[in-house]
């Protein structure tokens, strides 16, 4: 019984009248039926109705013998509309202009002023990037930063351009599937490359590759759908009609991008402004000139002469090498060596995990200055060592010499040692000073698989007037099992500069040391270019050239970049996945969309594309209804249906079905193109955000009388107008717009406002929370630094989520440490004594009258007498303990902001500064009402 | 039906997401003081439905049967102490010591750094027999050992991940991905708080880091935020922003939050909004955390024989000061504490994470305070009803690690068998459950996965784990998953 889903127990528990799983599957759920525009129905006061929404209101008010609330005062109404449309509260002159404005329409013109603001954009970009899990950090651990902010500022102007909806859709999905993508497409698709990565030590990236296409799957159904498709993942829906094999159809979908987890986040792209393309095209054309230049140089034929001369030089000084001839050869691990006739060892038989080899060999009378290994290509898999990739990791290489006549072996130092190649961290200098696993040449690499040549230089030469024996002692390494030679020859040389290195980098040696006609392209060309910079005569060109391209390469890295989604060329097989579980996967299936849902028409392309065009067809039931829903949860506190995240069976009925339904088909196919609505487009948010702002419904004032409160606790029936707490970036962008402090810069990267130290100590990350200077200390909250980890303090204490995944709902608690944080964060100080100085400067102003200003610039509307009257009596009592204590009078007026420029009365800009905190948190404060 | 989901109404639940953070209390102070704010406030003609609304919310919360324990304490050793030197002795594995490991235990296994053939390595620090059961247990954890036989040490652990993040947020919120509440917080949202100045859920770090899987470890995740564990911070302010602005006293801030009191209060009269009114309580509630929140980190107010017993060291970050402000905690009503230690991780790349000299150094800085802990809550008659539970969140390999020659001893990442121990709060003391294998790489017998350690833990609560649930989006979640069995064989 391990694996019985709890939810039927709690269902039946809560419910126990109420009709099975099974029974309910026989009907149709409501939200899987297409949407059909409502008819208007009929009203006890039509009048009251501003337009069609209100209509559904009433109607279902009257059903409940309830009146709608008058409408809120226009100061009131102005800063809701403000704080919904742009997260913002209107500034004095705005609401002075506005209560002066007595025109019919003055209203609507404060709503088209909204939304044609930019900060319209930055307020709606927050509730999606929540959707997009949109944060500057990986997640998984050391949730290292990367760049995704581009895709940020993508929501955000495609919000201001008011992209429609379908096309907003299409391009986060399947953008880089549009013919001849533009980086604008491209970069949108970001949305589904905000999902974690995982960099840590061991993990296997497809596993969380599978993961991260699995959290797209889910998030894809659940942002568009309301849909908890995720169920899917392990068994058939208990409740709603989708299949464990659709679930894994859908995923076929989006399986086939190329992201697969990797630590450097591939696929990523640039992301260039206009000016910024214009600038790198002169670079790289000024880079391409100065090398067309070089190249004219480097055809003459002096140049090439004097590149002969310096090759022949110093080839002239690259050793000789003889073959040894070995006579015995042995492997302690049992392996069979035997000899070739061109006097190579290869090695059969037993392949222990790290095999030693000795080799003996006579060699003749002379001074010798150098030893080469050399390791050889064998067989037809052209390996080089015996491990199954086709490769070695040598770890020691031991020399001794018997002289003829001599009784014992000596031990032969070396003193340096190059190779023509090695692998990454498996250096040749590790066979001499036994750091790191040993000499290993990629040979992974089919490319690869070609022999390499190892050079030891002796530490003095070696005399042998007569000869000797010497015996050469070959360890593997023992952390790369079976990684042993697998044929290889012995050299050595008399040549003089075997001994000090000269000041040629072993990289062009290595090169010089073969010949001219032998050298791939690519060797040629490092050789040249190592040269060029040599030759006196190009020289010159030579570093222009180099200059050039350092100054493209410079700009080009500093160009931002993001991550994207990029379709592989050959697609995935999606699996079945058994139960869900990553390792266990059945048979594999196509992609396709759930039977229950609308068709998948035949003329979409079945791929990414195809499938974005299908969530936003007019025949999808769903899409419209959630988005619809979502943006009435933001401004009513809750949707029409409550549960945002749950469309299905599980989730809560509608409060007004026919009302959704209405918006649903007005967002799809508007109607209402007259008057507030001219120029409406199908899928036009801003259009639908103008319906519901300018409605009478949304215009009502939100005080509640005790029998309503009784009645309708949560306001399900609209017979007042909203009020909510603010969410987190709205009360740290409202303190700081009040005081006058708020950045009006838009986009970029995320900065770092001030931070309580400590916050960010997070095990092998050393990244460090640098405070932002300038105005960018004062940005709006959705442009602050989000690690997954470890959000900013304030935006958890204010409910934000963390962003790891999806979040289609924030909480909205009610707590202490809320409180703390608005009456005690130097960030709220600061604006509070901002405030105070604002307050403080006013030209002939009585107390009272600087109550009132500074009420009205947070509150927007004019205070009661009572109101003033409280907050004249606490400026007096703190004027007065002030006056008497100057230093705390300095700290409560300076401690953030510093000495004011003007001289002034410290004890009276300490006590507004006391006014100020108390005005940013009373509950109006952090209310939208 | 049964009568503890009836307290979990729909209703209920979305009172619970606009309330407070103390309000509903199993002693009903918090509730007293709420009511006496609805007294003081609101005259007879004032909205008569907030006394409702507020009432949903400050329902005491009962748990399914009678409990063991009220309170715990989860002391984290993060990183993973190795089993092999403090809890499981394996005579057979030291006479391999140094020999190859055998090819069937190495072969399939995936391992966080070791590489090539490991060799065994047999226990690198001495065993002793401690108190009336004999209790084998490292002789680097005498204080501990001292307490034997109120130790119930569980051998035979194994959880499914082998890298810390993934297994301490396995550990703690029953999955390896961040997105799941954290143990405590389902604990406080399934019984709500005692305390009316302090929060119900409290994390301390020492050993300088925070543990790897980060604030997902006591996160609320989906729950309502008002269940996440509040850190408390050994530097600046304990609970951020707990202290007022420069320039204003406690005198100060009373008289601003008296004003916003009377605005808020005006404010409520003419709109009529409760959450006006939780507010107001909020306010008054952080006034007091103001004060009884410096008091509690005040340990140099503990009597210098306690502050000997555990070893403080005032004015530092120590797992000692920790350990005595966790009791502190508990006295004044927080239900879970948690203590995470870092710099348990042995591996032996170097002097600083070996078992030779960093693994006595984390035992000195952790063994005689946890004794002291043990010591503390029985003299006080706290140890009954309190749950406490010290371990890692893996074992560690018989092997030695090596990681590229090193020269250092020390073992990697192993999540086929580890050892934690439990005291107080109903735990069978003076008990060894399970056995691992010869060379200590398998559970032999008794096994306890993660989830049935969670299981227990919440059993000890009187919840059980199948029945304590949260629905999201569309799915009744819980900390065990769809797993977990409480391991009997544990309890007293």
């Amino acid at each position: 019984m391990k694996e019985l889903f709890l939810v039927l127990s709690v269902i039946a528990g809560i419910n126990p009248g109420a009709d099975g799983p099974q029974e309910r599957a026989a009907k149709i759920h409501w939200s899987y039926v297409k949407p059909v525009r409502p008819a208007l129905p009929r009203v006890s006061d039509p009048r009251w109705s501003r337009n069609a929404l209100d209509s559904f209101v009433l109607a279902q008010l009257d059903r409940e013998k309830l009146k709608p609330s008058p409408e809120a005062a226009r100061a009131i109404l102005l800063r809701r509309v403000s704080l919904d449309l742009t997260g913002l509260p209107p500034s004095p002159d705005e609401v002075d202009s506005f209560l002066n404005d007595r025109s019919a329409v003055a209203y609507e013109k404060v709503v088209t002023r909204l939304l044609d603001s930019p900060a319209y954009g930055e307020r709606w970009a927050r509730q999606w990037l929540d959707l997009a899990r949109y944060a500057d950090t990986q997640g998984y651990e050391k949730d290292a930063r990367r760049s995704m902010w581009p895709y940020r500022d993508w929501v955000i102007n495609a919000l201001n351009r008011n992209m429609p909806f379908d096309q907003f859709t299409i391009e986060q999905l399947a953008g880089d599937l549009l013919p001849n993508a533009t980086q604008d497409q491209r970069v949108a698709t970001g949305f589904h490359r905000n999902t974690m990565t995982n960099t840590e030590g061991g993990t296997d990236n497809e596993e969380f590759r599978y993961e991260a296409v699995v959290d797209r799957v889910n998030t894809t159904f659940a942002v568009w759908m309301g849909s908890t498709l995720s169920c899917a993942q392990c068994h058939n829906h208990k409740y709603d009609p989708f299949t464990n094999v659709e679930y894994y159809r859908v995923m076929a979908f989006l399986n086939n991008t190329e992201d697969a987890d990797a630590d450097d986040e591939k696929p990523t792209m640039k992301v260039f402004t206009s000016s910024e393309r214009k600038k790198l095209t002169g670079l790289r054309d000024a880079e391409k000139a100065a090398e067309n230049k070089l190249t004219d140089l480097l055809k003459a034929p002096e140049f090439q002469q004097a590149f002969t001369n310096w090759q022949t030089k110093l080839s002239n000084e690259t050793a000789s090498w003889e073959p040894l001839d070995p006579t015995t050869f042995t492997s302690a691990g049992g392996a069979t060596l035997t000899k070739t006739a061109s006097k190579s060892i290869v090695a059969d038989g037993v392949n222990p995990t790290n095999d030693t080899y000795v080799v003996t060999t006579p060699i003749g009378p002379g001074r010798f200055t150098g030893i080469r290994l050399e390791a050889l290509e064998t067989g037809e898999a052209k390996a080089v060592g015996r491990h199954e990739n086709g490769g070695f990791v040598l770890r020691q290489f031991e020399l001794a010499v018997r002289p003829v006549n001599a009784q014992e072996s000596k031990p032969v130092p070396f003193t340096n040692v190059f190779a023509d190649f090695s692998q990454k961290n498996f250096e040749v200098s590790n066979i001499l000073t036994g750091k790191g696993d040993g000499w290993a040449i990629e040979s992974m690499k089919p490319e690869n698989k070609i022999r390499r040549s190892a050079y030891f230089a002796l530490e003095r030469p070696l005399d042998l007037p007569g000869g000797g024996m010497l015996t050469f002692t070959l360890r593997h390494s023992d952390r790369h099992p079976g990684a042993n030679l697998k044929r290889f020859r012995l050299y050595a040389t008399q040549s003089a500069q075997m001994g000090p290195p000269t000041n040629v980098p072993a990289e062009m040696r290595a090169i010089l040391a073969i010949a001219a006609d032998k050298r791939d392209k690519k060797q040629t060309d490092k050789i040249t270019e190592y040269y060029r910079a040599l030759d006196p005569v190009t020289k010159p060109l030579h570093e222009a050239h180099a200059g050039a391209r350092k100054a493209a390469e410079d700009f080009e890295k500093q160009i931002p970049t993001t991550s994207v989604m990029s379709e592989l060329e050959k697609l995935r097989v999606t699996k079945r996945h058994v139960r869900g579980a990553y390792l266990n996967t059945a048979e594999a299936v196509e992609p396709g969309t759930p039977a229950s849902l609308h068709p998948f028409e035949a003329s979409l392309p079945a791929n990414r594309l195809g499938f974005a065009r299908w969530v936003v067809s007019t025949s999808n039931p769903l899409t419209a209804r959630v988005m619809m829903n979502r943006i009435w949860e933001q401004y009513f506190g809750k949707g029409i249906v409550e549960t945002v995240e749950e469309f299905g069976k599980q989730g809560e009925p509608p409060s007004h079905p026919q009302l959704l339904d209405w918006l649903a088909s007005e967002f799809m196919a508007p109607e209402s193109t007259s008057g507030a609505g001219a120029g409406a487009q199908p899928w036009d948010l801003k259009h639908m955000h103008r319906l519901i702002v300018t409605s009478a419904t949304y215009r009502q004032s939100s005080k509640v009388s005790a029998a309503l409160a009784h009645r309708d606790p949560f306001n399900r029936l609209l017979a007042r107008g909203p009020r909510v707490r603010l969410e987190a970036e709205m009360v740290r962008d409202q303190a700081l717009a009040v005081a006058g402090l708020l950045s009006k810069k838009r986009g970029g990267p995320s900065v770092m406002p001030p931070q309580p130290e400590g916050i960010w100590q997070v095990v092998y990350n050393g990244e460090l929370w640098k405070t932002s200077a300038g105005e960018d200390k004062y940005r709006r909250g959705l442009y602050t630094f989000w690690r997954r980890s470890m959000p900013h303090p304030m935006m958890v204490n204010f409910d934000a989520p963390s962003r790891e995944f999806c979040v289609l709902r924030r909480s909205r608690s009610n707590t202490p440490l809320q409180a703390l944080n608005t009456l005690n964060d130097p960030a709220f100080i600061e604006c509070a004594q901002a405030i105070a100085r604002q307050v403080a400067t006013q030209d002939h102003a009585d107390v009272k009258t600087r109550a009132t200003h500074a009420f009205r610039l947070i509150l927007a509307r004019a205070p009661q007498p009572k109101e003033v009257a409280r907050l004249v009596a606490l400026f007096q009592s703190e004027l007065k303990h002030y006056e008497a204590d100057p230093k705390a009078a300095e700290k409560m007026a300076t401690s953030e902001l510093g000495k004011p420029k003007e001289p002034c009365n410290l004890a009276e800009l300490a006590a507004w500064t006391v006014v100020a905190n108390v005005l940013l948190n009373l509950d109006e404060a952090v209310t939208k009402g | 039906m049964n009568p503890f989901l009836s307290e979990w109404s729909v209703e209920n639940l979305r009172a619970v997401t606009r309330r407070q953070f103390f309000g509903r209390t199993a002693t009903g102070i918090g509730s007293l003081a709420l009511a006496s704010l609805l007294r003081g406030n609101l005259s007879a003609s004032g909205p008569a439905a907030l006394a409702g609304a507020a009432e949903n919310s400050l329902a005491p919360r009962q748990p399914h049967f009678a409990a063991r324990a009220r309170r715990a304490i989860y002391i984290h050793m993060a990183g993973s102490p190795s089993q092999l030197e403090l809890f499981d002795p394996k005579p057979k594995l030291s006479e391999l010591n140094g020999k190859p490991c055998p090819e069937s235990l190495y072969k399939k296994e995936r391992f966080a750094f070791i590489k090539g053939v490991p060799k065994m390595l047999g226990a690198t620090h001495e065993f002793a027999r401690y108190g009336q059961c004999g209790m084998e247990l490292g002789k680097l954890i005498p204080h501990i050992g001292a307490h034997a036989d109120d130790l119930c040490l569980v051998r035979s652990m194994f959880t499914e991940q082998f890298n810390h993040a993934p297994a301490q947020l396995f550990l703690h919120t029953g999955a390896p991905r961040q997105g799941r509440p954290g143990m405590g917080a389902w604990l406080t949202y399934g019984l709500g708080s005692e305390s009316q100045d302090l929060p119900a859920f409290v994390v301390l770090t020492s050993g300088g880091k925070t543990p790897d899987g980060g604030a997902s470890l006591w996160g609320s995740a989906f729950l309502p935020t008002v269940y996440q564990g509040v850190q408390c911070r050994s530097k600046g302010d304990p609970i951020l922003y707990v202290s007022n602005p420069p320039g204003m006293d406690s005198a100060g801030r009373r008289r601003s939050l008296d004003a916003l009191k009377d605005l808020n209060e005006l404010q409520l009269h003419d709109v009529g909004d409760p959450e006006t009114l939780t507010r107001i309580s909020q306010y008054e509630l952080a006034y007091r955390m103001q004060s009884s929140v410096p008091e509690l980190m005040d340990i140099e107010r503990e009597p210098q024989h306690i502050r000997d017993l555990y070893g403080i060291e005032p004015g530092k970050v120590s797992f000692a000061n920790n350990a005595l402000l966790a009791r502190r905690l508990l006295e004044r009503g927080t239900r879970f504490v948690q203590l995470y230690h870092w710099g348990w991780d042995s591996h032996g790349t170097a002097a600083s994470d070996d078992l030779m000299t960093s693994l006595p150094l984390r035992c000195k800085e952790t063994d005689q305070a946890s004794g002291a802990l043990l010591t503390d809550l029985k003299q006080r008659g706290m140890l009954d009803d309190t749950l406490v539970i010290w371990g890692g969140e893996f074992g560690r390999t018989p092997m030695n690690e090596e990681r590229n020659n090193s020269k250092f001893l020390g073992r990697d990442h192993h999540p086929h068998c580890f050892s934690l121990w439990m005291a107080g709060g109903g735990i069978r003391g003076g008990t060894v459950y399970g056995e691992t294998d010869d060379l200590g790489y398998h559970v032999a017998k008794d096994q306890v996965h993660v989830h049935d350690l969670q299981a227990t833990i919440l059993k000890q609560f009187g919840l059980d784990h199948t029945r304590l649930t949260y629905r999201f989006q569309g799915r009744d979640y819980r900390l065990t998953d769809v797993h977990g069995e409480v391991v009997a064989g544990l309890l007293a």
